[in-house]
C-alpha cells in the first residue's frame, strides 16, 4: 500500500513539474529514472508534445536500439558509436558534433524492455508515417506493410485519408486490405480477399494462404484460392521478367568479353588465348586507378574506361608486334604461343599486387536497385552494364562500317590479297584490329570489376565461355555475336533455377557441342569467298 | 610366343633410330633406379629414394599420356584440347577400384561405402560404382570409359567437319565441362577432394618398396607396349592414311577415304591410351581429384609434345620427361618462376623450336653432316 501512494504522489509530483519547465532540453532529463512505467509515461509525453521536433526521432530510434546513454557527473545524454572494451566512443545526443571516449564506468544505460520498445516503435513508425519527407512516408508505409497488426489500423485510416502520393497510398491500401481480408468477416471480408488478387507482394500471397488455410466459410476458401492464383500468376510473370533481366545482364558482359574476340579471331583468324588476361588487365586498371585517387570513386570508373581501353590495346598491340605477327597462318601455334603469354601475364599481376582478389569500390550511383514494383526489382548495375554493352556494340559497328579504319579492316578480312594489292598496309591494318580487340577486352574488364572481386584467374572464367559465344554466332559476324552472347546468358539464366550454376554450364556446352552438329559455322555463317578454309 | 614376337617388335622399330634410343636410356634408368631402390642401403651413395621411383613411375605414366596426344596431333593433326579428360577418367575408373580395396579400414570404418559417401550421408553405393570391386572389370573401364566418350565426341564432332581451332577449342570445353561435374559433390566421385587414402592394390600395400617398384615397371612396360602401337599404327598404311589427313585434309577425302572413319579411329585409340596412363598415375601419386581435368592441365600436356618434338612418338616422351623434370625442380626451388617458365615455354617454342627438341638435336646433325642423315622425323 504505501509504495502504491508513493508512487501516485511521485506521478503527480512529474506531471506538475512538466507542466512549469517545458523544452525539450529539460523534458528528456526525466528518462534518466529506473522505473519502466515512468519512462513510459515519458515517452508518451515526448511524443504528444514534440512529435514535429527533428531530435525526437535520434532519440527514440538509440533508445529501441540500446544505445542511448547518460553521463553520470552532467547528466547529458550520449549515443554510444562504438565499444572498444571499456572505452565507448560516444557523440553527444543533442550536439552530435561532440565527440568523446568515456569509460563505461561513468555512462548509465537508459534500460528499456519489450513492451516499451514495442511502444516507441508504434510511435517512431507513427512519426516516419506523417513526416514530410516522401521517402521516409514511402519507407515506414512499406515496414508497416512487412509485418502488419491489427493495432495499426488506426494509423493507416488516419493516413490514408491525409496522404497525398499515390504510391504511398497504393502501399497503405494493400496493408488495409490485408488487414480487412484478416479481421473483417462477411461479405467485407469476401471483398477485401478478392481485392487482394490485385497485390504481389509476398505479405498477401502470405495472408491469402493462412486464410484459405484456416478458414471453415466455403465461399471465402474459393475466393481466397482464386485470389491466390491470380497474384501466383502475377508474381511468376515478374519472376520471368527478373530472370530474363539477369540472363540479358549476363549475355551483355559475354557480349563485352566475346566481341573483342570475335573481331580477331573474324579478322586475323587468330585465336587469343590471352584475351582473358586482356579482361584482367582492364579490371587491374580501374583498380589501380581507384589506389590512386580514392576521393574520386563516383567518377573514376569514367577515367577507367578509356584507360582501359588504352592500356589493353597497347599490351596487345605489344604482343601481335611480338609473338603473333610470326605466327600468321599457324592458328594452333598462335593459340599455344597467346596460352603462353597469358600465363605469363597472370603470373606478372600476381607479382606487381597479389595473388589474393582485390576489391573495387562500386560507386553510389551504381549500387542499389530500380524498385519497380514490390516483386521486381533490377540492381542498377546490372541495368548500365546492359545499356553500357550495347553503347559498346554500337560503336564498334560504327567503327567497322562508317571509318577509313573499318573499311580497311573489312576489306583485309574479306581478301588479304587483294586488299594488299590495293595498298593496304595488312601488317598495320593486323596490329591495329588487335589493339581494338584487346583494348574492347579492357573495356570489358571494367565491366566486370564492378560485378565481382578482381583477381589473376578473372580472365580464364570468361575465356571458354566467350569462345563458345563467337563458335556458336559464327565467326566474323558481330550480330551472330550479339545474339549468340544474349541467346547464352539467357539459356543460362533459366536453367540455373532448375539445375544449379555448374550443371547449368555444363548444359551449355553440351548444347553448344550439339549445336555446331547442326550448323558446325555458327548462326550467322559467313558466305561466298571468305567462306574458305 | 617369345619366338614370334621378337621379331615383330624389331620390325617395328626398324628405321625408328630415335625411338630405340629413348626406350633404351629409360629401360636402362628404370632398372638401375628399381634394383638401387631395392638392394643399396640407404645410406649408400648409389641408393636411391622411394620418392624418386614414385616421380620417375609418374613421369612414365605421363609420358605415355603425351605419347597418346602425339598420335592424334602429330599424325593425323587433331590438337586435343582436352586429353585431360581422358586421362582423368582412366585414373577415376582405377581410384574408384582402389577405393574399393580400402573396405573397413577408412576413418569411418564402414565396410560397404567409401568415407566421402557415409560423410555425405548416403546409404548405398551409388549403382556405377558396382562391379569397382573387380580389378579385372575396373581395368575394362579404364579402358572403356575414355574410350567411349572418346567416340562419341569424336563421331560428332568429326562427323559435321569441325577441324582446327574450332575443335580444339570444343575439347578444351569438354574437358572444362567434365571438371565443373566433377567438382559437385552430387556426382559421387568425391567432389572436391577427388579419390584418396588408397592402402593397396591387387593385395599389395601401396606404401610397400617393392609395390612402388612393381608400378614403377609396369608403368614402364606400358609406355613401352604403347609405344609399339602407336609405332605400328603409323607404319602401317592406316597410317600414312592419317599423315595424308594431317597434311590436306580435303585431297584425301576427295580422292575417296573416309576421312571421319580414320580420324575416329585414331582419337579412341589414343583416348585408351590416356585412360591407362592415367590409371598408372593414380596408385603412385596417391590421389586423383577434378583438377586433373582443369583445362591448364591439358594444354600443358600439349607443350610437352610440342617441346619434344611434335609427330615423333619418341619426342612426346622426351618432352614429357624434360618439361615435368623442370616443373618438379622449379616448384620447389623457386615456385614464382616456374609459370613465367612456363608462359615462356610456349612462346619459345612455337617461335623459334617448330620441331621441338628432337628436332634441334636433329638439325645441328644435318649441319653437321650434310645431308646424308636418315632421321625418323616426320
Amino acid at each position: 500500500m504505501k509504495s502504491t501512494i508513493l508512487k501516485i504522489i511521485f506521478l503527480n509530483l512529474l506531471l506538475i513539474s512538466s507542466l512549469f519547465a517545458s523544452s525539450f532540453e529539460t523534458d528528456i532529463d526525466k528518462l534518466q529514472t529506473n522505473s519502466l512505467k515512468k519512462k513510459t509515461q515519458v515517452v508518451k509525453e515526448l511524443y504528444e508534445k514534440y512529435s514535429e521536433d527533428e531530435r525526437l526521432n535520434p532519440l527514440f530510434r538509440n533508445m529501441v536500439s540500446g544505445d542511448l546513454y547518460y553521463k553520470e557527473n552532467n547528466k547529458t545524454f550520449v549515443i554510444i558509436t562504438k565499444k572498444e572494451g571499456k572505452n565507448y566512443h560516444t557523440t553527444q545526443l543533442l550536439d552530435p558534433s561532440k565527440m568523446e571516449v568515456i569509460n563505461k564506468r561513468d555512462l548509465d544505460k537508459v534500460k528499456t524492455n519489450n513492451k516499451l520498445r514495442s511502444i516507441i516503435k508504434g510511435l517512431l513508425a507513427e512519426m516516419n508515417l506523417f513526416s514530410k519527407k516522401y521517402e521516409i512516408r514511402l519507407k515506414s508505409a512499406k515496414n508497416i506493410l512487412d509485418n502488419v497488426s491489427k493495432d495499426d489500423e488506426k494509423l493507416l485510416n488516419k493516413a490514408l485519408n491525409l496522404e497525398t502520393n499515390s504510391k504511398i497510398k497504393e502501399v497503405l491500401l494493400e496493408a488495409k486490405t490485408i488487414l480487412d481480408a484478416k479481421y473483417k468477416d462477411g461479405f467485407e471480408q469476401i471483398k477485401a480477399v478478392t481485392a487482394l488478387g490485385e497485390y504481389i507482394s509476398s505479405q498477401s500471397l502470405a495472408t491469402l494462404k493462412q486464410i484459405e488455410a484456416s478458414s471453415d466459410n466455403e465461399e471465402l476458401k474459393k475466393v481466397a484460392a482464386k485470389s491466390i492464383s491470380s497474384v501466383e500468376s502475377s508474381r511468376s510473370f515478374y519472376s520471368v521478367i527478373e530472370t530474363a533481366f539477369f540472363g540479358l545482364s549476363q549475355g551483355s558482359v559475354l557480349l563485352l568479353a566475346a566481341i573483342g574476340l570475335a573481331i580477331t579471331f573474324g579478322v586475323m583468324k587468330v585465336i587469343n588465348m590471352a584475351h582473358g588476361e586482356m579482361m584482367m588487365i582492364g579490371a587491374y586498371t580501374t583498380y589501380t586507378l581507384q589506389q590512386i585517387m580514392p576521393n574520386l570513386i563516383e567518377y573514376s570508373i569514367f577515367i577507367a574506361i578509356p584507360a582501359a581501353f588504352i592500356v589493353s590495346g597497347i599490351v596487345g598491340i605489344i604482343i601481335e608486334r611480338l609473338v603473333i605477327r610470326h605466327l600468321y597462318g599457324r592458328p594452333l601455334e598462335t593459340l599455344l604461343a597467346t596460352f603462353g603469354i597469358s600465363l605469363i601475364l597472370q603470373q606478372l599481376v600476381r607479382t606487381i599486387y597479389s595473388p589474393l582478389n582485390q576489391e573495387v569500390k562500386t560507386p553510389s550511383w551504381m549500387s542499389g536497385a530500380w524498385e519497380i514494383n514490390s516483386a521486381l526489382s533490377l540492381t542498377y548495375n546490372r541495368l548500365y552494364i546492359i545499356i553500357f554493352a550495347l553503347l559498346v556494340f554500337i560503336a564498334i559497328l560504327a567503327v567497322l562500317n562508317k571509318t577509313s579504319l573499318g573499311l580497311k579492316v573489312r576489306a583485309v578480312t574479306q581478301n588479304r590479297q587483294m586488299a594488299q594489292a590495293m595498298g593496304i598496309k595488312t601488317s598495320w591494318i593486323d596490329a591495329m584490329t588487335f589493339g581494338i580487340g584487346s583494348g574492347i577486352a579492357g573495356i570489358a574488364g571494367v565491366a566486370l570489376s564492378q560485378l565481382t572481386n578482381v583477381g589473376p584467374n578473372l580472365g580464364q572464367a570468361y575465356i571458354v565461355d566467350s569462345f563458345m559465344v563467337v563458335v556458336f554466332g559464327g565467326v566474323g559476324n558481330l550480330w551472330g555475336t550479339l545474339i549468340g552472347a544474349v541467346t547464352l546468358g539467357e539459356i543460362n539464366k533459366f536453367i540455373e533455377p532448375v539445375a544449379g550454376a555448374v550443371l547449368a554450364k555444363v548444359i551449355i556446352l553440351i548444347f553448344i557441342i550439339l549445336f555446331i552438329q547442326k550448323r558446325p559455322r555458327g548462326l550467322f555463317p559467313q558466305k561466298g569467298r571468305d567462306a574458305q578454309d | 610366343m617369345e619366338n614370334t614376337r621378337k621379331p615383330i617388335i624389331l620390325k617395328i622399330l626398324e628405321n625408328d633410330r630415335g625411338g630405340k634410343i629413348v626406350l633404351s636410356i629409360l629401360f636402362a634408368v628404370v632398372l638401375y633406379v628399381s634394383i638401387a631402390n631395392l638392394f643399396f642401403p640407404p645410406d649408400s651413395a648409389l641408393y636411391v629414394s622411394t620418392y624418386t621411383v614414385t616421380l620417375l613411375g609418374k613421369y612414365l605414366a605421363f609420358a605415355l599420356l603425351a605419347l597418346a596426344l602425339d598420335l592424334v596431333w602429330g599424325y593425323i593433326g587433331i590438337l586435343s584440347l582436352g586429353h585431360g579428360a581422358f586421362f582423368a577418367l582412366g585414373g577415376y575408373a582405377f581410384a574408384m577400384y582402389l577405393m574399393r580395396q580400402i573396405g573397413d579400414r577408412g576413418v569411418y570404418g564402414n565396410p560397404e561405402l567409401p568415407d566421402f559417401m557415409v560423410f555425405m550421408n548416403l546409404k548405398e553405393l551409388p549403382w556405377f560404382w558396382y562391379g569397382f570391386d573387380n580389378p579385372f572389370f575396373a581395368l575394362f573401364m579404364v579402358a572403356l570409359v575414355p574410350a567411349l566418350l572418346a567416340f562419341v565426341f569424336g563421331y560428332l564432332a568429326f562427323r559435321s567437319r569441325v577441324t582446327g581451332v574450332y575443335l580444339s577449342i570444343i575439347t578444351q570445353a569438354l574437358t572444362y565441362a567434365l571438371m565443373l561435374a566433377f567438382f559437385r559433390n552430387d556426382m559421387g566421385f568425391g567432389g572436391n577432394n577427388g579419390l584418396t587414402d588408397f592402402k593397396d592394390v591387387l593385395g599389395f600395400d601401396l606404401q610397400a618398396d617393392s609395390t612402388r617398384i612393381g608400378l614403377l615397371i609396369i608403368s614402364f612396360f606400358a609406355l613401352f607396349v604403347g609405344y609399339l602401337i602407336c609405332r605400328f599404327i603409323i607404319n602401317s598404311r592406316l597410317g600414312r592414311v592419317c599423315v595424308a589427313i594431317r597434311d590436306a585434309e580435303s585431297r584425301t577425302r576427295f580422292i575417296g577415304y573416309r576421312v571421319e572413319q580414320y580420324k575416329l579411329f585414331i582419337f579412341v585409340v589414343s583416348a585408351i591410351l590416356a585412360g591407362v596412363a592415367g590409371a598408372l598415375y593414380v596408385p603412385q601419386v596417391g590421389i586423383i581429384n577434378p583438377n586433373v581435368f582443369s583445362p591448364l592441365f591439358s594444354i600443358e600436356l600439349v607443350i610437352w609434345v610440342a617441346i619434344g618434338g611434335r609427330g615423333t612418338l619418341y619426342g612426346a616422351i622426351v618432352g614429357a620427361f624434360v618439361v615435368n623434370y623442370a616443373s618438379t625442380y622449379f616448384t620447389s626451388a623457386l615456385p614464382e618462376v616456374w609459370l613465367y617458365a612456363l608462359g615462356g615455354l610456349f612462346v619459345v617454342v612455337t617461335l623459334f623450336l617448330p620441331k621441338g627438341i628432337v628436332g634441334l638435336i636433329s638439325k645441328i646433325k644435318l649441319s653437321k653432316q650434310k645431308g646424308e642423315v636418315n632421321h625418323a622425323a616426320a
